[in-house]
């Protein structure tokens, strides 16, 4: 048969490729492709790191953060028993920024985890559906495109008043909007493949269209958004503490406490420093995270 | 038409119209289809791009989007499915219909393994076991011929080469046992070497399975291979039909002469191809008379002013023109 001359091609051609490919589960690949990139290895280790601290502030300080001596005000880096320095209160800048870890690491992950959900779902519904229902989703966030993010952001939370959970929820309303045309545009594209339609002629149903299909190829997208968002959400959570819209003192919180070091940058500008370089060394592992991601999570990508 | 008489027919379709009305125009792509396909018969829809053969397969499918408005009957052994709900609709495709596409890449999802893609019908349309599924999906793989299955099941489609996904898609099309497939110009997108495995692959399992096969394309050499009866489509009409030797061998509609006769097969190196003058109507202004009459060498005054008659030169073959004699072909 003309079958069998025409089978031994494929077959041989087959044999390296396959020891090349050594096919595995999606997450077995993804781990595969993560542990080969130092970089995201690297910063991954720092966040781990850096979130590991701030949870377990009480055991890795032995101070009070709230606590300061006025005998001992703004001690430069270096100094016996304070090694990272004192604030304006005499406060220990090293208990300080592991406690006010927590609070930054929340003011990043909560918003931006909220608007993934919301988002996600206006957008998918919005790319999926379309027509008057899709419109109506896109236009309505346009309303809110058209003001800068950090202006929205401190709109809200003139509105609500200050505090956390107030700062919380302005950011999460600043990234929806961009979270959604993300979904919606990725869904609209992947709408309109083939192979959508050959679910569709192969019996699907429409939910399970949008389960199985749509979100599978457009959850990659929009993760990897998210975790980009992350750094944005931490540097504007910081802003409005700074602006004082946000965490309210005594608290511990990188962007206050930046705030309130500020006064001190003539007298300790290193000390003064250590929030904002804290601030910048997580929302770029959190950027650097998200490259990553996105390299080791995209299937189509041969590497 | 076609002989619909014998037994039940694996799939029948009467009088087919596809109309898509916006508000710019009204564009008549499908103006009356009927054909009967018997078990393990292959019709070929023969035409050029535009013509309306994916819209036809696609109104024989119920995929086509709300705009469209679709007349006619289309009975699958027996029974009328376009007036069915949608839900029981979706439980005929992929299970006693299904289609493979022109573009396989494209066909298949590109973040799932080629194994979770054919399980996933299997499971749709037979409520089995995962598990139960991907031995389906193996058995499925090995059915068409892929070299080591097993592990070829965990590729992504983008892990295999053109043919191979082709082959991969028909495993997924064949997975509930259907019986009529609808093949879409499922080799345009491979090369030749590739396209005859393909064709040679589907007609194997036609014979092992008995289903009855629509197959779309606008390759004459290709329908040759494959069909056992051609419908040369024109403008939303078929224009000639009959046994695939027949049409193929003397043609009698002066479209299908000029189809053979600007295809490169056969013809001697030096001497020039002949053409089709002109282009195809646009379907939202079609003439009154013959779609064809102002491109055809043989037009007549009657042509322009009304429709063709139809004409039945021998049974089970037609041709809608006014004359029903084999042309003779330059070649």
């Amino acid at each position: 048969m003309a079958s069998d001359t025409t089978m031994a091609q494929p077959g041989t051609l087959a044999a390296p490729a396959a020891a090349f490919i050594a096919p595995a589960g999606y997450w077995k690949l993804v781990r595969r492709r993560l542990l080969r990139d130092k970089t995201t290895l690297f910063v991954t280790a720092m966040l781990v790191a850096i979130v590991f601290i701030s949870l377990a502030a009480p055991w890795v300080t032995s101070y009070d953060p709230y606590q300061g001596s006025i005998m001992l005000r703004l001690k430069p880096i270096g100094t016996p028993g304070h090694w990272l320095g004192t604030d304006e209160t005499g406060r220990d800048i090293w208990t300080r920024l592991c406690y006010g870890g927590r609070l930054s690491l929340l003011a990043g992950v909560v918003p931006v985890a909220v608007s993934l959900v919301v988002g996600s779902f206006l957008g998918i519904v919005a790319g999926f559906v379309g027509g008057r229902i899709g419109t109506l989703i896109m236009r309505t966030m346009d309303v809110f495109y058209a003001f800068p993010s950090i202006l929205l952001a401190v709109a809200i939370c003139g509105l609500l008043g200050n505090g956390l959970t107030n700062s919380i929820i302005a950011l999460a309303v600043v990234f929806i909007p961009p979270m959604v045309r993300i979904a919606e545009t990725v869904t609209a594209q992947t709408r309109q493949l083939d192979f959508v339609e050959a679910a569709r002629a192969g019996g699907t149903s429409t939910m399970q269209i949008i389960r199985h299909h749509i979100l599978s190829n457009v959850l990659g997208t929009i993760l990897v958004y998210a975790t980009s968002l992350i750094s944005l959400s931490i540097i504007l959570s910081a802003g409005l503490s700074f602006l004082g819209l946000g965490v309210t003192p005594p608290q511990a919180e990188w962007g206050l406490m930046l705030n309130s070091l500020r006064q001190a940058i003539y007298v300790q500008p290193y000390v003064a420093a250590l929030p904002g370089l804290l601030i910048f060394v997580t929302s770029m592992c959190f950027n650097l995270m998200s490259d990553g991601l996105r390299g080791a999570m995209d299937v189509r990508l041969n590497r | 038409m076609l002989d619909a008489a014998n037994t039940v027919a694996a799939m029948e379709v009467r009088d087919l119209t596809v109309r898509f009305r916006t508000d710019e125009a009204d564009v008549a792509a499908v103006n009356g289809i009927s054909f009967a396909l018997a078990p393990g018969e292959t019709l070929t829809i023969l035409g050029e791009s535009g013509s309306g053969k994916s819209v036809s397969l696609k109104a024989l499918m119920g995929l086509l989007p709300r705009q469209a408005t679709i007349t006619g009957k289309v009975l699958l052994k027996g029974t009328e499915i376009l007036s069915l709900p949608p839900s029981q609709l979706a439980k005929l495709r992929g299970g006693a219909v299904s289609m493979i596409f022109q573009e396989p890449m494209a066909a298949l999802d590109p973040v799932y393994t080629i194994g979770e893609q054919i399980a996933e019908t299997v499971v749709q349309h037979e409520g089995v076991s995962h598990r139960a599924a991907m031995k389906r999906a193996l058995e499925m793989m090995e059915h068409v011929r892929i070299p080591s299955a097993a592990r070829r099941l965990k590729n992504y489609p983008h892990e295999m080469s053109g043919g191979m996904r082709q082959r991969a898609m028909i495993a997924l099309a064949l997975a509930c046992s259907p019986s009529v497939l609808l093949a879409d110009e499922p080799t345009t997108a491979l090369d030749v070497t590739v396209q005859i495995q393909i064709l040679l692959l589907l007609r194997q399992l036609q014979e092992e399975m008995g289903m009855a096969v629509v197959f779309v394309t606008h390759d004459v050499g290709v329908a040759a291979e494959i069909s056992d009866r051609v419908a040369v489509m024109y403008a939303g009409r078929f224009v000639e039909t009959g046994s695939a030797r027949d049409v193929l061998r003397s043609a009698r509609h002066p479209y299908t002469a000029g189809l053979l006769s600007s295809t490169v097969q056969g013809v001697m190196r030096g001497k020039v191809l002949e053409t089709i003058p002109g282009s195809p109507p646009s379907l939202a202004h079609l003439p009154p008379g013959c779609a064809f009459a102002p491109r055809c060498s043989h037009v007549a005054p009657v042509c322009v002013q009304s429709q063709p008659p139809v004409l039945v030169p021998h049974p089970g073959a037609m041709v809608r023109c006014i004359q029903d004699k084999p042309l003779h072909l330059p070649v």
